[in-house]
Formats: C-alpha cells, structure tokens, sequence
C-alpha cells in the first residue's frame, strides 16, 4: 500500500474510533433512561444475533436503491438528451420539471404507497424520483456549455447535429452527468426509506420501523448502521467508477 | 531529439491541395455586420487571392475575429453581405478552421482528433493518412495520448495536423499561435507557412512580426465602421526570416499603423 493509502486509512481509522469513543460517552451520560440510546457493544450484539433477519430485510433496501438508480438515471440521462436536442421539448418540459421538483417527495409518498401498494414498486418509484432530477438537471446542464469554439469547430467541418450531440457535446457533459449522479447516490437510500417508512412489509425502514414501536432501540441502531455501511459503500463504488470511465477529467482532489 | 526537433528536420510529406479543387480567390462583397446595433464594418470590400497568405492585424475589437467567422459561415452575414469564391460558387465545405485555442477534445487521443471531422460528416476515417500527416507534425509518437499530456506548441501542432487533415483548399486561423512562447512559435510558424502552401489562408493575428514572415498580404483593419488600408506586400517566399533587414524596415512602418488605428478606435 502506498503512503497516501496508509494516511488514508489511519484517517478512516482514528475517525471511526473517535465516533465509536463519544457515542460511548453519550451512552454513559444517558444514566437511568437506557432505553433512549444503546451502547456500541449492544447494537454489535443484535447485529451478530439477528445477522440473518437484518440481512434479509437489508436485501430488500438495497434492491429498492440500485433499482430506482439504475431507473432513474436512465430517464434522467434520456430526458436530458431530449431536452438537449429539441427546443419545443425544452420549453414544455422544463417548467413541468421544475414544478416537480417543487413538490417534495415526501408529500406523494402515501400516494404512491397507495397507487403501487405496499412492495417494492412505491420504493423503487421513491428512488427513482428522488435520483431522477439531480442527474436530468446536472445532464442537461453539462449539454448546454459546450465550448462554443467546439461548435464552431464542428460547423466548419460539416457536422450534423447528431452527429456533433454524439461526438462532442455528449462526451463533454459528462463530467457535469458524473456530477449529478454523485449527488444521486448520496439522495438515493433517503427516498428507499422513506417509502419503507409510510406502507411496507420488509426493508431496513420497516424494521426500524417495528423495533421502534417494541422499544427495541438496539435493533434500530443495528438497521441503521447497516444501512450507513451500504450507503458509503455505494457512493464510494459510483465515485471510483466513475473516476475510471473519466481519465480525462482532472482530479480536484480525492474525495474517498 | 525531442519532439520540437523532428517538427523542423527534413523535407515533409505535407500534400498540396487535390487538383480537383485548386485554392480559389475568396472575396468578401459588401460585408455587414452590427454588433448591438452598432456597424463594426459596413459595404467591406476584401479580397483574399488565391493560394496565398492574407494577415490580417488591426486593435482590439476592431472587427478581425468577426470578419473571419463571417467568411467561415459563423456569423450570421447581413442580407447584402456575399462571400464567394473567385468563380462566384459558396465557400461551403471549402473552408478549415483554426482557432486560438487548440479546440482539441480532451477524451479522445491526439489521433482521434485529427480525424474528427471525418467522424463528424459519417465518413470513415482515414487512418493512414491521419497517421502521415501527425508524422509530419512531428507527433508521431504522441498519436495515442490524451492531449493533457501534451506541451502548448505540440497541442498547437496537433491542431494543425487535424487542420490539414480536412484537405480544404481555404484555411481560415485566428491568432492560432498567439498562446505559444516565442521559440515554438517560430517553429509553428515555420511548419505551417510549409504545410499550408498552395492554399488560400487568412490569418488574423495581433504579431505585426508574425503577419510579416507568412504573409503575401498584409491588412491593417481600422476605425469603426472598419476599413481596410492598401496592403503591404513584403517581398519572398514565407516563411520569411525574422532578422531580415528589410522585413524589420517593413516591421516599423506597420507599428507606425498599427499604433495609428489604434487611436481612432472608440472605447
């Protein structure tokens, strides 16, 4: 491992440890009221014993994420590129887009929940809405700021407009897509849970969910964690794909 | 022997235009142009004679850039402005481009943007050639790298080679090595005067010294509505040497007019 790697990982280490260190310190300041916050040795403790039950509900979430991802950036990358292409789109869709964006997907969660039932449709719908406009937004973006010297460049050699879409304004937005699906990823377990939250009958928001209504804080803290795990775990994966599919890309610093 | 070097050595395999399509005159007929509703030229007349170097210098915002991107078909022309070739045809398809900036996509390789033109019209590209023509350059070895990882004057060269790559018998270039240090410039001046001879050029360029070593004619475009002067013709093939005596007279007269359009230009 290289000296970077090495600081790296002694950085990811002290920090784990100072968090585990003060929630310890809360865990003692909480005194008679116990119940309020579990100790990091009890959560460890459900997470062991009930391995297999979390598991199987953490399958579900997850499943919820990757499909409203994968959902939502294609719509969103498609909608760009329409956006992109054609101009009456753009003016009947993107007042649409914004007054979408302006009602939170909180308050259509119980719709959804109601029009999709209780599986895992209302979730993967969550997710995709939640994903689908930072990657449209940041998509479309990218394909307006075309270098104009490449347009021009592109008009005196006789390009199309799809031919000069495909050569040059795609792969010069990205970047700003790459963006955009990075903050995806960061949103995307919120509008999982959520759903899971309103109307479910599996997922880590409805075990949460469950042990909340018994009192069975431990398992709450164990559900959340995992979910934590699989989220960092996640952007970390899109960030160094996305690193690998861009070598062109300067590196404004690592962010991992 | 770096790179810089191998661009100077030998005679290079640079192709004249194809006969099919010798370099025409190009004029420009009573060209217009308003920028916020002010006429930055109006009823300019301009020639460009066939296979030879025309530069263009005059201040800032005088107009230059503009002028070019008319003659290229970037800028929307006035309804009685034309730009024809000397035959009276359209420029269309005719013309290469070449800008300040290297304009070279950072994704693709040094090779791939030399054939970006053929990529862009559907065609197939020709590989050999564009391989040829980045020898030529003195990019052979570089054909495969991105072009970050490229100095200012091979970028500048790589430019050229996807310029000449489109073979068009008229080259229009803004100030295409105004961002290079003063060796490499040379160098590219001197590559490019070899390159591009037999065509119809135009450079615009803020390097009185430069319009002077490359160009057969050379315009000083002044005042608003912009005029052209009566040109300077300096004597010899291009590209010229920098020390000559009489380019270096010659160099003076045209600060001297430079330094005089300069003050009538408003700010």
């Amino acid at each position: 491992m290289s000296r970077d790697g090495l600081q790296r990982l002694g950085r990811t280490v002290v920090t784990v440890a100072v968090l585990l260190g003060l929630w310890q310190i809360a865990f003692h300041l909480t005194g008679e009221r116990r119940f309020l916050l579990p100790s990091p040795a009890q959560t460890l403790e459900v997470l062991v014993e009930r391995h297999v039950q979390i598991l199987e509900h953490a399958g579900v979430t997850f499943a919820e994420i990757l499909l409203g991802l994968g959902l939502g950036c294609v719509l969103g990358v498609g909608t760009a590129l329409l956006l992109a292409s054609f101009r009456p789109v753009r003016r009947w869709l993107m007042p649409v887009l914004v007054v979408s964006q302006a009602i939170p997907v909180f308050a259509i969660a119980p719709l959804l929940v109601l029009w999709l039932g209780y599986g895992l449709g209302s979730k993967v719908a969550m997710a995709t809405l939640i994903i689908y406009f930072p990657v449209t937004a940041a998509f479309f973006d990218g394909l307006r700021r075309t270098d104009p010297g490449w347009m021009d460049l592109a008009r005196v050699m006789g390009g199309g407009r799809f031919a000069t879409l495909r050569h040059i304004r795609l792969p010069a937005a990205l970047p700003a897509f790459a963006s955009g699906l990075r903050v995806a990823t960061a949103v995307a377990p919120i509008g999982a849970v959520v759903g899971e939250w309103v109307g479910s009958s599996a997922g880590l928001g409805y075990l949460m969910l469950q042990a909340n209504a018994r009192m069975q804080v431990p398992m709450m803290f164990a559900a959340l964690f995992v979910l934590a795990v699989f989220a960092v775990a996640l952007y970390t994966a899109v960030d160094v794909l996305l690193r690998r599919a861009l070598p062109w890309v300067p590196d404004d610093g690592r962010t991992s | 022997m770096t790179p810089d070097d191998s661009a100077r050595s030998g005679a290079l395999p640079f192709t004249k235009p194809s006969s099919a399509d010798t370099a025409p005159e190009v004029r420009v007929h009573a060209a217009r142009l308003d920028w916020h509703g002010v006429p930055l030229f109006d009823a300019l007349d301009f020639t460009m004679p066939a296979g030879r170097w025309t530069c263009l210098l005059g201040p800032s915002g005088v107009g230059k850039s503009t002028l070019l991107r008319l003659i290229a078909g970037l800028a929307p022309p006035h309804a009685d402005s034309r730009v024809t070739c000397g035959t009276g045809q359209s420029l269309e398809g005719r013309v290469a481009y070449m800008a300040q900036t290297d304009l070279l996509l950072p994704w693709a390789t040094v090779l791939e943007n030399v054939m970006l033109g053929a990529r862009l019209r559907g065609e197939k590209p020709d590989t050999r050639r564009a391989r040829d023509l980045l020898q030529a350059v003195g990019l052979h070895e570089a054909a495969d790298k991105r072009p970050a990882e490229l100095s200012g004057g091979m970028r500048q060269r790589a430019a050229l080679a996807r310029t000449l790559m489109e073979d068009r018998p008229v080259i229009l270039m803004d100030e295409p090595f105004s961002a290079l240090d003063a060796v490499s410039r040379l160098r590219l001046q001197d590559l490019a005067a070899r390159a591009l001879e037999g065509r119809t050029v135009l450079l615009v360029t803020h390097d009185p010294l430069e319009a002077l070593r490359l160009g057969h004619r050379v315009h000083v475009l002044s005042g608003r509505p912009a005029r052209l002067d009566a040109p300077l013709t300096p004597e010899g093939p291009p590209p010229r040497k920098a020390t000559d005596p009489a380019l270096l007279a010659l160099h003076a007269d045209l600060l001297a007019r430079l330094e005089a359009a300069d003050a009538e230009v408003p700010s």
